[in-house]
């Protein structure tokens, strides 16, 4: 007889096991083909490679600092624009005059891809800090905006209006009703921003840097250090799986009462 | 015997004053004259009409005769372009604390507990209290539940028990029954009169469903074109069996609200 605790372990073991059963046999096959000489390390070097290339720049203490600089551009974009995108949201869903000012100019401004800008930005910032927060900030806005919006719009009429009945009014029928209701959607737009986050990143980066991963690829590649471009692209990777994984445990945290998000007994 | 009465009897207006005197806990209500419009649309037409404190008023209709409308007008809810609504003597301004609605589907807010939902209806969200309420509909046991995993007329009862816990003066259904079973239905109806006899609220039930209405209500009045067409005074003592005087009451309000021959109908002891 196995107990429940026990039964429980192996089929989360199991689950954790399939989910990265695809990424190891990736990895497992790409070493073999390039340790078999398949593949020339000079295009891509073999995992043991890239990962020796990381413990040298763990060594060194480079990778942090790296990783560090990248991080804090990225939340701190993030930060500004999110902040931004949801006020504007709040505002535009819960006052129409507001929305009929700014609403049109936000949907134009929103169809301009945000990465085009990067010629007047460097002109404007220079390759400073302040132009690749001022881009992640701007990719960041617009999902945040629009799913907010919509999870505003989207909040049954019939709880406000039992809301009222109750004398809720002002911010506490917003804080008691209106975004509760409206936060599984704000919860998506929070998802797509973070993805949108580190693409602009990276591509901002890339073109203009002296610090951080996407500095670090650049730095390589003129090298021609392939380890390297490839550890910062699996560095990306990395990031990009464990902000999902944080908005995951949000929505698991905070949408405890959708059935949707209800943890599986 | 109320069986024996003419359904000439029935269709005079109830006085007042004839009415036994109920303790004054419940608010009286006084409609003059009021007019509801909706852009070009009137729905409510010149309306009179006085609720003593303490009666328990069933309001039938057609759909769209304007039955909703007026219980809504009742609850501040919509406003009176014409006329005046009081309750309790004062004139009414907008919502009030004192009046509770329930709405046909329960309107739980499902990112709160069944025993948080019960308490957006106590100022101050006094917990004893909340659940004081959910033990009187027979749900304290649920306390702590998500309102997505009960039954609909579970749900209906933790709506009622949100409405009761802050001790109304003026209850207001809008038809709050109409999406459940029938056997839950007769379990609600049981529930709601229960209440109305402990707490002595005034009470307005807005159905469809004419049966119903004669089950519960002191009096009936039905709506026709913004007016009140008809006024019932359902003189059968509670708790009320389907005998002979029920279905002649039943039969005669459902025979104006069709608009069938009166006299022919109450001859046949048809049923719905």
């Amino acid at each position: 007889m196995k107990s429940p605790a026990a039964r429980n372990w192996k089929t989360g073991t199991l689950s954790i096991g399939l989910e990265w059963l695809i990424p190891i046999l990736v990895v497992v096959i790409w070493q073999w083909l390039g340790s078999a000489g398949v593949i020339s390390q000079r295009i891509l070097p073999t995992p043991a490679s890239v990962v020796e290339a990381g413990w040298k720049l763990i060594r060194n203490g480079d990778l942090f600092v790296y990783i560090g600089d990248s991080t804090r551009r990225a939340l701190l974009g993030f930060v500004i624009g999110g902040g931004i995108g949801f006020i504007l949201a709040i505002l535009n869903g819960l006052a129409p005059l507001a929305e009929k000012l700014t609403d049109s100019s936000i949907q134009m401004i929103r169809t301009i891809p945000h990465l085009s800008l990067i010629p007047l930005i460097i002109a404007w910032f220079g390759i400073g800090e302040q132009g690749k927060i001022f881009l992640v900030a701007l990719g960041v806005a617009f999902p945040i905006y629009l799913n907010t919006v919509h999870g505003i719009r989207s909040v049954e009429p019939g709880l406000i209006e039992m809301g009222r009945t109750y004398g809720l009014k002002g911010f506490a029928l917003f804080r008691t009703i209106i975004f509760p209701g409206a936060l599984p959607s704000i919860l998506v737009g929070l998802r797509f921003a973070l993805g949108i986050m580190w693409i602009t990143l990276i591509v901002s980066e890339t073109i203009s840097s002296n610090s951080g991963i996407g500095f670090m690829a650049m730095n390589a590649r003129e090298f021609f250090q392939m380890d390297v471009v490839v550890l910062s692209i699996v560095i990306y990777a990395l990031l990009g799986k464990l902000s999902d994984w944080l908005a995951k445990l949000m929505e698991r945290s905070w949408l405890q009462w959708h059935p949707h998000f209800r943890p599986k007994k | 015997m109320a069986s024996a009465l003419s359904s000439e009897k029935i269709n005079v207006k109830p006085e007042v004053g004839s009415l036994e005197t109920v303790s004054s806990r419940g608010l009286q209500v006084d409609v003059r004259d009021a007019v509801v419009q909706f852009g070009d649309l009137t729905v409510l037409r010149d309306l009179d009409l006085t609720i003593p404190s303490g009666q328990f008023l069933a309001i039938v209709g057609r759909s769209g005769c304007g039955k909703s409308t007026l219980l809504r007008l009742l609850a501040g809810l919509e406003r009176a372009s014409q006329g005046t609504v009081s309750l309790g003597g004062g004139a009414s301004a907008g919502l009030r604390p004192d009046v509770r609605v329930m709405f046909q589907d329960a309107r739980l807010l499902p990112w709160k507990t069944v025993l948080d939902n019960v308490r957006i209806g106590v100022e101050g969200g006094d917990k004893a209290k909340a659940l004081e309420a959910l033990e009187l509909v027979g749900l304290a046991d649920r306390a702590k539940e998500w309102p997505s995993v009960l039954s609909g007329g579970q749900r209906q009862r933790v709506a009622l028990a949100r409405a009761l816990v802050g001790d109304p003066s003026l209850l207001l259904f809008d038809e709050p029954l109409g999406a459940l079973d029938a056997l839950t239905r007769i379990e609600m109806q049981q529930l709601i009169e229960r209440l109305w006899l402990e707490r002595k609220f005034t009470a307005v039930l807005v159905t469809h469903d004419v049966s119903e209405a004669v089950a519960l209500a002191d009096r009936v009045v039905l709506v026709e074109n913004g007016i009140i067409a008809q006024d019932t005074s359902i003189a059968l003592a509670r708790p009320r069996e389907k005998d002979n005087g029920f279905t002649h009451y039943e039969s005669s309000i459902l025979n104006r609200v069709l608009k069938r021959n009166q006299t022919a109908a109450s001859n046949e002891g048809f049923s719905i």
